[in-house]
């Protein structure tokens, strides 16, 4: 159908990005062909050891969804995400097809095997996450093609995650977030990915931070080294929610946060994690 | 000048039926309009508020299927087929509704702009969770804003109507 009216159209999934969009005349399509009205695109489901989300699965639903809180990272990043209302229609696959800087499900889910499957005229196509987000707002996505699923696969035994962002009020988005997905063994750290948000085009990933984790118990001390790390990886732009400077220490702050929620979920323990706002 | 006048196409209209509060509404109305705009402009019901028009204050808070959503971020076409319910809605029978009540009896509104919005939410979070806590309510109406009360009254109103709700 996109195809039929060429470039101008585009797709319309939960409409909390795109019609505000809209009304800045910052988008401005021709045609606009409403995803919602097709049944099967909302599901969350498991199988071959990975949990499958519908393209227009709403964020609500992953939020109230135990099957989905079985990794608390993404409890924590669709609990956050904007308010109740938005969650309501917002959606998952939409998310990541807008590709926002400052969107929640790209630096959450990059920190796990994440494959995004999209459909067009030409067939079907399983892109990694890393691949599908290439720059902000731009994705691999053809301009006839969507999303239809987002595959994450469920990391081994004795890990943990979690996601936490500051937003200045909840409605708007983050000032910067920390996605943080650890393995470990024995108080050991096999593997760790941490990932930031809101300061950089895309999601950034602090490998120098991972690097620094990994064969380490998680002390203080291993947690402030990998916050410095991750620091320095960051590259924030500064504007309304802060300075530059303003945004690496707080960057530094929610890494530093996250790994401990991380760890802590990796011994088993029940921590709560969220988006903090006032 | 020919240019003005191709600048401004005739916009094909299309027809839209969304049942409102029990009652069907059916309008021809152009595509790119806002539910907001098909309940106070289409329908007259001008309880729905516009506050920012940016989805940030929630003042166009509406039921949508029984859930909270933001009529200024939604087109009203989206809306074909399905239930809303509005703040004209909540009364029956000339008897308010317990939230309508609950935020009369706690003084949980000032200028009234933000409270249709207020309400709305308020009764999806209580058909929820009939007993939340004060940091539940909190997170629950973080998407709506209001500038006069400073909120603490809201959430005694909120609680007091999921008291009275259930004691009914």
């Amino acid at each position: 159908m996109l195809g039929q009216f060429g470039g101008g159209a585009k797709f319309l999934a939960g409409g909390q990005s795109l019609i505000p969009l809209l009304k800045l005349r910052f988008a401005n399509p021709d045609h606009l062909v409403d995803l919602n009205f097709i049944p099967g695109t909302s599901f969350i489901k498991e199988g071959s050891g990975a949990l499958h989300f519908g393209a227009m699965t709403r964020h609500a639903e992953i939020e109230h969804s135990a099957l989905a809180g079985k990794l608390p990272l993404l409890h924590d990043c669709a609990a956050g995400i904007a308010d109740v209302q938005v969650r309501n229609r917002g959606t998952i696959g939409g998310s990541l097809a807008e590709a926002d800087p400052s969107g929640d499900w790209a630096n959450a889910l990059i920190t796990l095997d994440t494959t995004v499957h999209c459909l067009g005229p030409r067939g079907a196509r399983a892109i990694q996450l890393g691949d599908f987000i290439k720059d902000a707002y731009t994705t691999a996505l053809a301009h006839d093609e969507l999303v239809t699923e987002i595959e994450v696969k469920i990391p081994p035994a004795g890990s943990g995650g979690a996601y936490v962002a500051f937003k200045r009020s909840a409605p708007v988005y983050p000032s910067a977030s920390a996605a943080v997905q650890l393995t470990m063994a024995d108080d050991i750290c096999q593997n760790a990915a941490i990932a930031l948000g809101c300061v950089g085009l895309t999601a950034i990933r602090a490998t120098e931070a991972e690097t620094s984790l990994r064969g380490k118990s998680l002390d203080d001390k291993a947690i402030a080294t990998a916050a410095e790390a991750a620091r320095g990886a960051a590259d924030p732009q500064p504007d309304m929610r802060g300075s530059a400077e303003y945004k690496r220490q707080l960057v530094a702050a929610l890494v530093k946060r996250a790994i401990q929620i991380a760890a802590g979920r990796a011994r088993g323990e029940q921590v709560e994690g969220a988006h903090l706002y006032a | 000048m020919p240019e003005a006048a191709a600048a401004t196409p005739t916009i094909e209209k299309i027809a839209v039926n969304i049942n409102i509060n029990g009652k069907s509404y059916l309008r021809q109305i152009e595509p790119r309009m806002l539910l907001v705009e098909f309940l106070r402009e289409a329908c007259d019901l001008t309880g729905t508020h516009v506050g920012c028009d940016t989805t940030y204050c929630g003042a166009c808070t509406v039921l949508m299927n029984g859930l909270a959503v933001k009529s200024c971020t939604m087109f009203a076409a989206q809306a074909d087929g399905s239930e809303i319910t509005t703040v004209e809605g909540l009364e029956k029978d000339g008897k308010l509704h317990p939230i309508q009540k609950a935020f009369g009896d706690s003084y949980g509104l000032q200028c009234g702009y933000c409270t249709p919005g207020l309400m709305l939410l308020s009764h999806q979070l209580l058909s929820e969770n009939p007993e939340p806590s004060e940091k539940e309510i909190r997170r629950a109406i973080a998407g709506n804003t209001c500038r006069c009360t400073g909120y603490m009254n809201i959430f005694k109103a909120i609680e007091l109507a999921g008291r009275n709700m259930k004691g009914d």
